[in-house]
């Protein structure tokens, strides 16, 4: 599978992302900075956790209207794979590529610390390797992972099976909205999610349960 | 604008923290009176903080070399060999004021300093540590501060993307006024490519690069030597903002930098900025330095020469480059989207110059700004040994067990986590051990190989006796890293103490560096980097002597790693090292006892059982002997037994055989010591090896069960003692909640 | 000309640093808070002298990136200097 990351100024989790990518599918992605307007021919692209812009005006909003955006738009309208994490899912929401925002965490506090995820749709490319109801472990560290959008809008991402993780057995760290976790958007090729999974992939970790994430993607565009 | 000549009043100078006759030798170096900027440039340079005036002459005797040291002290931070021709570049520094005076900025620019320090150096920051010092949690100004300080360390380190991985917090009346912040950061870098401050060359283009300047903490460097009274907290204009976006934009930007070749020589903008950074170049390279202040990038209007001397605006880095590698260089600034200017040239004649609107404001001597900087040897009275006091003459609780329930909860004891929460410490990929462990461990990016790092310091041991508290400050961090498998390396120090003008205080000072350096001696762990923090008091009375020492280990095989949790229920548990029931100075005696004036002697430190215990517990870790490893400190054994209990959900029945009364062998802080777990059936092939080695050892207990049973006391649950232990810090915080 | 931005939370969208704010007045001792909303306020200066053509830049500005209009509303405020 190729790949690529790509990298706003203030990103801080790409080097994890690249690293995990290059781990699980045996391929070095390709880095891709944000003043590109072209990204190169691969089957997915990752926008990465950080602190894009430092966050200032709010999260992910202004590396959402960066260069590269709307090359990662025709990308998805193509159906290539798009993944967010975190500051990544931040900015997929500000720049309307999926439904909502990422308020600021209930606490107001960042919290780093490891959730539980449960596995509601495991028939999406990014969740085939997981069993539904599956609960698995992993971090999350952010400040404004706190899920939120209009009734209509949850009500169709329920109705139709777009909340494809939750945080489960009461470890929701922000406060969003059903526990969402990760969403995807109608067509179901670009997924959002808060936690991150490319630092729960080796026994250093503590447990390997991100590795399935990335692994559903190889399966889907195999 | 501020005028560049002005009557050099008596007031003049006091304001800028000389004493008249440090003024008079800059009348005698220079021949003249000086301008305001030069005054300005002088006060800087000879502050305590950036001349060490009062403690150069005690740093001396530390021991800084070994044979892994690449670079000792004197650089922006240390520089150590790990093998495979990589280094580790490390440092800590206070940010002790600042922080007391808006604790969030404070403790962010603390953070943002240090890591500047490293990846100046050619390092990318890999782990960052911080050791917390506040007031009585009842005093109304402590919660606030810890509030605004976490969060501080937390947004600067979490945005700038490395992981915050441990350090301490503890809580004592004499920080009340005086809060410590004790940033630790350290980095990984090619052992052969390390850049230095020092300018080679003449007629090379100074550059600067990184955000504007602005009137940000004009006179920080000297406000963080000045101590604290009434009205100080008026301060609060002059205190930086960090910016860790910019400072994320600046790590990017130098090492691709430095990748290119361009660097010559580099250096960061810390306190008095422009000031220090400059001098220090110029002079570590025996050349003379020219600045054109026209050039500077500044955030305000009609900014002085002596202002952009002094603001201590951060995020900024000062570099000799290659011409011809001058293209290549303003790509990346470009890139980066980095402020960058040439403001000055290295010169030959050895003279720091600064012009502002083409006129000299300032024309020195270079190398007599750092090198004639005064230097004392200050009166100091030792501290006089305190009395040890005998186990039986500790007054006993009423239930041992009943007692450790309280203890494990005390503002001193709980757990961290409502701290540690707010650190990204997962960040990287690369975390083995957390905060919450003996040391905190990484492994190294792409190897098999970790590194462990711990911050340690017991300043009521330093107050009774700052000799052995120096020394047990070096043993216990060297024993922590000895608890995860490491191989202790070399450490930094950061010495925070009262007003060294006073006797008693400069006699903590004295006292503590001997122990430390006989400690550094002893465990061939080198001092590789530093900071002094003095004038820590609030309206006349002393913190307590707090020197935090961080401590850098090696593993070779980090899968190789000992952790404090018990693993399996029926595991022998085994407890190495003597236990004397040294019951002076403990947190049993101050804090359940009631004995919070203590006046007795500190555990005592023996360095050679610490290393013979120690290389013996290592060597068990590395052959894969130990089930689970906890070194033991405050509290004692009983509290070591319970975090190992509460960490893992397994309780453990435990009858120690011993003529001491319970709660002295439970309580006790004797040194050297460590608890180990292992399979039943391991445990006679251990203590064989033990008594071979001469280690004393002995079989206290066995882990299972869901209570902590010790022989002689009520059994406590771990649910109990689970809720007591994560309970007060974030019970403590939610009273007064705040933004 | 200069533009005055305010971007708030909509009603109905949790406010939780509102919220905290109210907590911290109370505590404080100030009675008969009704409730707190937090926002944003951002300064625009145009060399745009035309009101009309400000306004609408402006606006476009608020649409495409100064506020979040799932969950904010802003209201614009024109100075002539």
């Amino acid at each position: 599978m190729k790949s690529a990351v790509v990298v706003f100024p203030g990103s801080n989790r790409e080097r994890d992302m690249l690293y995990a990518l290059e781990l699980i599918t045996g391929v070095k992605p390709h880095a891709v900075w944000h003043t590109e307007r072209d990204l190169p021919d691969v089957d997915l692209v990752v926008l990465p956790g950080g602190f894009s812009y430092g966050d200032y005006l709010r999260t992910g909003a202004i590396a959402a209207r960066g260069n590269i955006m709307p090359a990662i738009a025709k990308a998805a309208d193509r159906g290539v794979r798009i993944l967010g994490v975190c500051n990544g899912f931040q900015i997929l929401c500000e720049a309307g590529l999926l439904p909502g925002v990422l308020m600021r965490n209930a606490g107001l506090k960042f919290v780093c610390r490891h959730v539980k995820l449960q596995v509601v749709n495991a028939e999406t490319d990014f969740t085939r390797k997981y069993e539904r109801g599956q609960v698995w472990n992993c971090p999350v560290a952010h400040g404004d992972g706190n899920y939120f959008t209009d009734t209509d809008t949850l009500a169709r991402l329920e109705g139709e099976g777009r909340v494809a993780l939750r945080y489960a057995e009461g470890t929701n760290p922000n406060g969003s909205l059903n526990d969402i976790a990760g969403i995807l958007n109608e067509r179901g090729n670009v997924f959002g999610l808060m936690p991150h999974p490319e630092n729960m992939i080796e026994p250093l970790n503590g447990a390997t349960d991100g590795r399935a994430l990335f692994e559903s993607v190889l399966e889907a565009v195999a | 604008m501020i005028p560049n000549v002005v009557p050099v009043t008596p007031e003049l100078i006091a304001e800028h923290g000389l004493k008249p006759d440090e003024y008079q030798r800059i009348l005698d170096l220079i021949g003249r009176e000086p301008t305001l900027t030069e005054l300005g440039i002088f006060s800087a340079m000879w502050n305590e903080h950036c001349s060490y005036k009062s403690s150069k002459k005690w740093l001396r005797t530390l021991p800084t070399t070994g044979p892994r040291v690449i670079c000792g002290p004197g650089e922006n931070a240390g520089v150590v060999d790990i093998g495979d021709g990589q280094a580790i570049i490390f440092k800590m520094e206070s940010h002790n004021h600042p922080s007391y005076i808006e604790p969030h900025e404070g403790a962010a620019t603390g953070v943002g300093g240090i890591l500047r320090d490293v990846f100046t150096m050619g390092a990318r920051p890999v782990a960052a540590l911080n050791a917390l010092r506040f007031g009585a949690p009842e005093h109304p100004r402590t919660r606030h501060i810890v509030s605004g300080v976490v969060a501080g360390i937390g947004g600067y380190g979490n945005s700038f993307g490395v992981p915050t991985i441990g350090g301490e917090v503890n809580f004592d009346p004499s920080y009340n006024g005086n809060c410590l912040v004790n940033a630790f950061a350290a980095g990984l870098a090619d052992a052969d490519k390390i850049f230095y401050s020092e300018a080679k060359g003449v007629g090379l283009p100074i550059v600067y690069l990184g955000s504007k300047t602005g009137r940000d903490g004009i006179h920080g460097a000297t406000m963080a030597s000045a101590e604290f009274g009434e009205g100080t907290e008026e301060k609060r204009p002059t205190v930086q903002i960090g910016d860790p976006f910019s400072e994320k934009l600046l790590l990017e930007a130098c090492l691709e930098l430095m990748a290119s070749g361009a660097v010559i020589a580099i250096q960061d903008m810390g306190a008095a900025g422009l000031t220090c950074s400059a001098v220090e170049m110029g002079a570590k390279g025996n050349l003379g330095v020219e600045l054109d202040l026209d050039k500077v990038p500044c955030r305000e209007d009609g900014m002085s020469a002596y202002e952009m001397m002094l603001s201590e605006s951060q995020e900024r880095m000062l570099m000799v480059l290659d011409p011809a590698r001058e293209k290549d260089a303003e790509a990346i600034f470009v890139k980066w989207g980095l402020d960058f200017a040439i403001i000055g040239k290295t010169t030959d004649d050895l003279r720091f110059r600064v012009r502002r609107h083409g006129d000299v404001m300032a024309d020195l001597p270079i190398k007599e700004l750092g090198d004639q900087a005064p230097e004392y040897d200050r009166p100091w009275i030792a501290t006089a040994k305190p009395e040890t006091l005998s186990p039986a003459s500790a007054p006993a609780p009423s239930d041992v067990g009943e007692a450790l329930a309280r203890l494990i909860g005390l503002p001193d004891m709980c757990s961290r986590r409502w701290v540690w929460e707010q650190y990204d410490h997962l960040i990287q990929g690369n975390t083995a051990v957390g905060p919450g462990g003996d040391a905190a461990v990484i492994r190294v990016e792409r190897q098999k190989k970790g590194l462990a790092f711990s911050l340690d310091v017991t300043p009521r041991y330093c107050a009774a006796d700052p000799v052995e508290g120096g020394k047990q400050a070096v043993a216990e961090c060297w024993r922590n890293l000895t608890a995860v498998g490491a191989e202790p390396l070399a450490i930094t120090d950061n010495l925070n103490f009262g007003n060294p003008e006073k006797p008693e205080i400069m006699g903590q000072l004295v006292g503590c560096i001997q122990g430390i350096g006989e400690a550094s001696r002893a465990l061939d762990f080198p001092v590789v980097s530093g900071n002094v923090s003095l004038y820590n008091e609030t309206n006349g009375k002393g913190i307590l002597p707090t020197p935090t020492i961080g401590g850098v280990g090696l593993l070779p095989d980090v899968a190789q790693r000992a952790t404090i949790p018990f693993k399996a229920e029926g595991e022998a548990i085994i407890l190495v090292g003597e236990t004397k029931g040294h019951l002076g100075q403990s947190i049993y005696l101050r804090d359940i006892a009631g004995k919070s004036d203590d006046k007795s002697a500190p555990p005592p430190v023996n360095l050679a059982v610490e290393r013979r215990n120690g290389d013996f517990v290592r060597t068990e870790i590395r052959a894969g002997n130990l089930t689970a490893v906890h070194d033991l400190s405050d509290g004692g054994v009983f509290v070591a037994l319970a975090e190992m209990a509460i960490a893992s959900g397994i309780g453990a029945r435990v009858k120690p055989e011993t003529a001491l009364p319970l709660h002295a062998w439970a309580f006790g802080e004797d040194q050297a010591r460590y608890l180990v777990t292992m399979p039943e059936k391991d445990a006679e092939s251990f203590m064989a090896r033990a008594a071979q080695a001469g280690v004393p050892a002995a079989r206290i207990g066995v882990t299972g069960g869901s209570e902590l049973t010790l022989a002689g006391a009520t059994p406590i649950s771990l649910v109990e003692l689970g809720v007591a232990h994560e309970g007060w810090l974030p019970a403590y915080m939610a009273e007064g909640a705040e933004l | 000309m200069k533009a005055r931005i305010k971007v708030t939370l909509k009603n109905g969208v949790l406010d939780p640093q509102g919220k905290a704010i109210e907590g911290a007045l109370g505590a404080l001792g100030f009675s008969g808070i009704e409730s707190v909303r937090q926002g944003k306020f951002i300064e625009v200066e145009l060399a745009e002298k035309d009101r009309t053509k400000a306004a609408a830049a402006i606006d476009e500005m608020c649409r495409k990136l100064l506020a979040n209009t799932v969950i904010e509303n802003y209201a614009v405020e024109l100075d002539e200097k």
